[in-house]
């Protein structure tokens, strides 16, 4: 039982970081049809921003908030310049993502090395919970409430104000949203810059526990890639569950079979698009 | 006065040459119909105009500015609003969002002379858009996929008037309609014209579009072959045939 909540707490973790990843992942291609390659390198270039940040000034506050804004400018820059010259082509806005991601993870190693390192915790967070048997790392938990807070946040947005409307129009129907008088460029370019923020915000938020390297990009993506194909992409409650049920999946794959780790991790995916090809939430 | 000058518009969808020189103005406070069997370009000249589907070659001015080749929410700021063919109501919002997100506070003359180059802005708020069609203030709750078709069509409608726009272009709004809901369509057509909108009204039910319009083009093949005013058009028996698709009025002989 002990060992039940244990992994379920740890799956909850993982759970938190994917759904911070991921909710920007499938917001950019609700909006803009892009399967964005460099998405996990959002993540990567968020921890390098903030551990270079804290070793500076020594406020983990700053790193994160200097982490979202580079992190942010760069997603910005590089939908608002390079990705919107391919309209809605989903091949060669991949092919570039995918450019993207490889030379980013080429300057993080030209600049930082390749030494793995972990961020520091608030020395508030150090120690550990405990509820009777179950003792769990208060950073972890710390984790799930912040990405618990920061998906009511994406809610609250999406649903009750009228850019949340504005956002939804153009995922319905992006030709009737422009002809609406919304700015569609506009609106996909904030769209991916918020993002990739918030893939950067994931990052730091990850750094204590999974670290940071070169590399971290592409061992991440593809499980952001699962939880948006079973969540369906475009759909903020998809990435939430997509996010749960992934996180799960995953962490209790690895600590029971961890042979078939994969397998357990893809099986899931395989069987939703057979079955449901739009993912739990998605449209057609 | 003219509020809408088409000159020469020509458009492609890829290499398909669909509006092969399209010619003619709309006037301001009028209901000006576009009327042409299925397939002669009515529905591409109203993309066109919206910034959709955008022109090859030719012009577009609204009120004296050249709108041919903005985008679709610059040509939206600017003055048109578009209720598109299959009436494309966001499904996942809310009937009041789909109004809010739409609705523009006033509008002010863009010719740069600082007065207003007409009276007060046409179209609605959101209360007046509810209280014209009460269905819809029942239902502002639902999202857009609970509605039924007549319920779009009238959501349609309103969330191209709370622009307050300059012109009003719709495309096909009858289409799918009971006949009942046709003659609701008509009577707010008609009640929007008595207080001064403008509307562009692309039809393929010629004999609808007749009791609502001032004027009349009929295209045929990318193109207007024939411009005049709606009682002319009725009684041209060859047009109303070969041009609208209008079986000949063979009961009107038997009667007489």
């Amino acid at each position: 039982m002990t060992y039940l909540l244990t992994q379920t707490l740890n799956g909850l973790f993982s759970a938190a970081l994917l759904f911070l990843i991921a909710s920007g992942l499938t917001l950019a291609f609700g909006v803009m049809r892009i399967v964005n390659i460099a998405h996990g390198s959002f993540y990567m270039l968020g921890v390098y921003v903030a551990y270079t940040v804290i070793l500076r000034t020594g406020s983990l506050l700053l790193g994160a908030l200097a982490a979202m804004a580079v992190v942010g400018a760069i997603g910005l820059l590089m939908q608002r310049v390079f990705l919107r010259r391919f309209g809605a082509d989903p091949l060669p806005q991949m092919m570039m993502t995918m450019g993207f991601a490889l030379l980013f993870r080429d300057a993080a190693l030209m600049i930082w090395g390749g030494d793995p390192f972990t961020l520091p915790y608030p020395g508030w967070l150090r120690g550990s919970m405990e509820a009777g048997e179950v003792v769990f790392p208060s950073y972890r938990l710390f984790v799930i409430l912040v990405a618990a807070l920061v998906g009511v946040g994406l809610w609250a947005v999406n649903e009750k104000t009228l850019i949340g409307a504005r956002l939804r129009a153009t995922v319905d129907d992006p030709e009737m949203a422009a002809a609406t008088g919304i700015n569609v460029a506009r609106l996909s370019g904030l769209v991916f810059a918020a993002g990739a923020a918030l893939a950067a915000f994931g990052g730091v938020m990850g750094g204590p526990i999974l670290g940071g390297y070169a590399g971290i990009d592409f061992d991440l993506l593809p499980l952001a890639f699962v939880v948006v194909i079973v969540g369906g992409m475009g759909s903020l409650k998809g990435a939430l569950v997509g996010s749960i049920v992934v996180g799960m999946i995953d962490n209790f794959g690895k600590a029971l079979v961890p042979e078939l780790s994969y397998f357990t991790l893809f099986a899931p995916m395989v069987l939703v698009l057979a079955f449901k090809p739009t993912g739990l939430y998605g449209r057609a | 006065m003219t509020l809408l000058a088409v000159d020469g518009l020509h458009t492609y969808y890829g290499e398909s040459h669909v509006l092969q020189g399209v010619t003619f103005t709309a006037d301001a406070g009028t209901v000006t119909a576009v009327l042409g069997r299925n397939g002669v370009g009515k529905t591409t000249l109203c993309r066109s105009l919206a910034g959709l589907t955008p022109a090859r070659r030719g012009r577009v001015t609204l009120d004296g500015a050249d709108i041919t080749r903005l985008p679709p929410h610059r040509i939206h700021a600017l003055g048109i609003s578009l209720v598109p063919q299959g009436r494309h109501i966001f499904p996942s919002l809310t009937v009041h969002e789909n109004l809010a997100i739409a609705a523009r506070a006033g509008r002010v003359s863009r010719r740069g002379d600082g007065g207003s180059s007409r009276g007060p802005a046409d179209g609605w708020d959101l209360d007046e858009a509810f209280a014209v069609f009460p269905r819809l203030a029942e239902r502002a709750g639902n999202r857009g996929n609970e509605l039924s078709g007549g319920e779009q069509q009238m959501l349609a409608i309103a969330r191209a008037l709370v622009a307050r726009p300059l012109l009003l272009v719709m495309d096909e709004p009858t289409e799918g309609l009971a006949p009942a809901l046709v003659a609701e369509v008509a009577a707010v057509i008609g009640r929007l014209r008595d207080r001064g909108t403008s509307i562009l009204l692309a039809e393929q039910n010629a004999a609808f579009a007749v009791t609502v319009a001032d004027a009349v083009h009929v295209m045929s093949r990318g193109t207007v072959v024939l411009s005049t005013d709606p009682v002319t058009l009725w009684n041209n028996e060859d047009v109303k045939t070969q041009l609208l698709g209008v079986p000949p009025a063979r009961q009107a002989r038997h009667e007489t």
